[in-house]
């Protein structure tokens, strides 16, 4: 019942860590000098309902590289959820693939997606989705839980995540005694203590009042530019959208429009900087 | 290993913080273990204990009881007291195997020394009583067969009755009176302690059943409660019994087809009845137990499939970080068990306490046995794994999509 530490074999036989981020680093850096982290080509996703078919992404391709600050605007219904899902690992494509860090994560089982979940991936949700009753610092440390790393590392990492988003000084609040904005940032700390090269935000300050939703994007932004993190973030505010250098609109089951707000950030170097942290 | 104690002690902390909702849950179980505990201690005390006091009696005893009811209501119907000191004197003639027999007659009634007044036992018997009952006669001598024959105001006196009425002298030399009846103390009786059947088998006088017919229960047509053989070896019982029957059938004038007014019983009898006494008890106590381990277990279920669907948010929050099907069933799994496991804890606490108010009542000494600590604690993780899988399996399959959709 015991959890596999980092160094033991998962029951899928690969090694938890380093055979991931190996494959990562050595990832196909093929066609261009920038290779994509996040690759879909023709990803589709289809649910039965009754007798009808419903078609929530027809055939999307989309690439997304390093470091890169990605908005996905859409009505709901649109198959952003969806496409986040996907992008989560939390979803598998009907068909298409689905390339992370040059890994096929699409396919993989349900063992080895939260495998990917707790190596490559940070989730930033609208609730924040702390744990009740439990510390920040303890919330902080839980996706390291899962890794299997002993407590004092645990401690450590976390409390250094803390100090990212500037809340080392509320490390042993629980949640209930933290505002929103303090919350989400604890939140956003959770996401960043595995050093993973995705952020998923799903409407980040979507509960948040207009002062602390620009302390928590100026916070998501300053991760992107000095961590070299991809993030993808939800939004359906027109201000919060314009912040990122390019914005996704999905209608339909597609992404109806790619623009670009500014340059791409400069040639990221992505072995480098995902194995900085670990 | 550091993580399965982590998950313990996260378990235990997730249990701890809903305190009453807990309690409450694990009531049936607590009630239950104490059950088990109750069961296992008890097995293995009593059995001890009634095979202690039954030796007590004496050894390889055969009773000859009146009527044909049950021979523990000692009393016998009133009109029934056939039995005679003829019948006994006749056996003890006719049998010549056995290695003593008496007359057993009894009522209780006040006795004054020279000190004090107690309700003592008082029984008519004879010179073979001590013998058969296997009493050693701690100081002065034994009834003789001239004194009973002669009515003698002589008598025996035991232990727990010296003590009421002479304190710390010795009593032999003494007189106690009996009504208006003086009777010389000769000798004092071994103490035996407390009798299967609850009664203190030190607190009484024995005198001859001729004196005791004329002076202490005067117009009772010569009553005889029991009349008592002892069978020189547990291989000669058998064959001593048919024959003092035979005896007792042309006493009373009995054909082999007509019915009897007495009734023969072994030692071995009792033992079989305080075994099958043992034996309902325990089978009460098990299925209070079964009942309530069941219901506590379908508590403890119902708990944690409660749990489940509160917390399908962190669970779809520990899947997102990457937690494992695996990892989201121990943690259930090990809530269960924790909760469990304090029921049982609790029960054997309970249990503990219940056995020592026991032990006060029987005058038995129970030890609580590490056989029932085991057993208390094996059955509580039993029914959390059993009552706490399918919760657990429910919160390890739920969908990380759904679950994290759930307000």
């Amino acid at each position: 019942m015991a959890r596999a530490s980092s160094a033991q074999p998962t029951s899928g036989g690969t090694p938890r860590a380093p055979r991931a981020l190996r494959l990562l680093g050595n990832g196909e850096a093929g066609q261009s000098s920038s290779p994509p982290l996040i690759e879909l080509s023709g990803v589709c996703k289809n649910y039965t309902t009754g007798p009808e078919v419903v078609r929530a992404l027809i055939d999307v391709d989309l690439r997304i590289g390093v470091g890169e600050f990605v908005a996905v605007i859409g009505a709901s219904g649109s198959g952003k959820s969806t496409l986040m899902n996907i992008l989560g690992c939390l979803d598998r494509p009907s068909s298409g693939e689905y390339l992370l860090g040059g890994i096929s994560v699409g396919s993989r089982s349900i063992d080895e997606r939260a495998l990917v979940r707790n190596r490559m991936l940070g989730f930033i949700f609208q609730g924040f989705n702390l744990l009740p009753r439990t510390t920040a610092l303890e919330n902080v440390e839980l996706p390291l839980v899962y890794r299997g790393l002993s407590r004092k590392q645990r401690r450590r990492m976390a409390l250094e995540a803390l100090g990212q988003v500037g809340l080392l000084g509320r490390a042993l609040h629980r949640p209930n005694e933290l505002s929103g904005g303090q919350q989400q940032r604890v939140a956003i700390a959770r996401a960043l203590v595995t050093r993973p090269p995705l952020l998923l935000a799903d409407e980040p300050t979507g509960n948040l009042d207009s002062k602390t939703t620009g302390e928590v994007m100026d916070l998501l932004e300053r991760l992107v530019e000095e961590e070299r993190i991809t993030l993808v973030l939800v939004t359906h505010e027109d201000e919060i959208a314009e912040r990122a250098q390019r914005v996704l609109t999905v209608r339909d089951g597609r992404i109806e429009r790619d623009v670009q707000n500014r340059a791409p950030p400069p040639a990221p170097r992505p072995a480098e900087s995902l194995e900085s942290g670990r | 290993m550091s993580a399965f104690g982590e998950s313990l002690w996260l378990a235990l902390r997730s249990v701890l913080r809903s305190g009453l909702r807990s309690t409450l849950t694990v009531l049936g179980i607590l009630i239950g273990i104490a059950a088990v505990v109750t069961v296992v201690a008890l097995g293995e005390s009593a059995r001890e204990q009634v095979t202690a006091q039954i030796q007590s009696l004496g050894s390889n005893l055969i009773y000859v009881f009146n009527g044909e009811g049950e021979g523990q209501s000692r009393r016998g119907e009133r009109a029934g007291h056939r039995l005679t000191v003829q019948d006994a004197e006749a056996i003890r003639r006719e049998v010549p195997g056995l290695r003593g027999i008496t007359v057993y007659s009894s009522t209780t009634t006040q006795v004054v020394s020279d000190f004090e007044t107690a309700s003592v036992d008082v029984v008519g018997a004879d010179q073979d009583y001590a013998t058969v009952r296997g009493y050693a006669i701690e100081s002065g001598r034994d009834l003789s067969r001239s004194e009973v024959e002669a009515k003698a105001k002589v008598c025996l006196i035991g232990a727990s009755a010296a003590e009421k009425l002479f304190g710390k002298n010795d009593p032999v030399g003494y007189s106690v009176r009996i009504g208006r009846h003086r009777f010389e103390i000769i000798g004092l009786l071994s103490r035996k302690g407390q009798s299967p059947f609850g009664s203190d088998q030190d607190n009484r006088l024995v005198m001859p059943i001729g004196g005791w017919h004329a002076r202490v229960l005067p117009g009772h047509e010569r009553r005889v409660d029991i009349i008592i053989a002892s069978a020189p070896d547990s291989a000669s019982v058998a064959g001593l019994r048919d024959q003092m029957d035979q005896v007792m059938l042309e006493q009373h004038r009995i054909g082999s087809t007509g019915k009897r007014d007495f009734r023969l019983l072994t030692q071995d009898s009792f033992r079989k009845s305080e075994e099958e006494i043992y034996q309902v008890l325990s089978l009460v106590l098990i299925s209070v137990a079964a009942i309530s381990l069941f219901v506590g277990g379908v508590g403890v279920m119902n708990i944690m499939l409660v749990n489940v669907t509160e917390r399908r948010r962190e669970i779809g929050t520990r899947l997102a970080v990457g937690a494992r099907q695996q990892d989201i069933r121990w943690q259930f799994l090990a809530e269960a068990i924790t909760l469990t496991c304090l029921g049982g804890v609790a029960g054997l606490g309970l249990a503990i306490g219940g056995l020592r108010l026991l032990e006060r009542q029987l005058g038995w000494t129970l030890s609580l046995p590490l056989t029932a600590v085991a057993a208390a604690l094996g059955t509580s993780v039993a029914l959390g794994i059993a009552f706490g899988f399918w919760p657990a399996q429910r919160a390890a399959r739920l969908d990380p999509i759904e679950a994290l959709r759930y307000e």
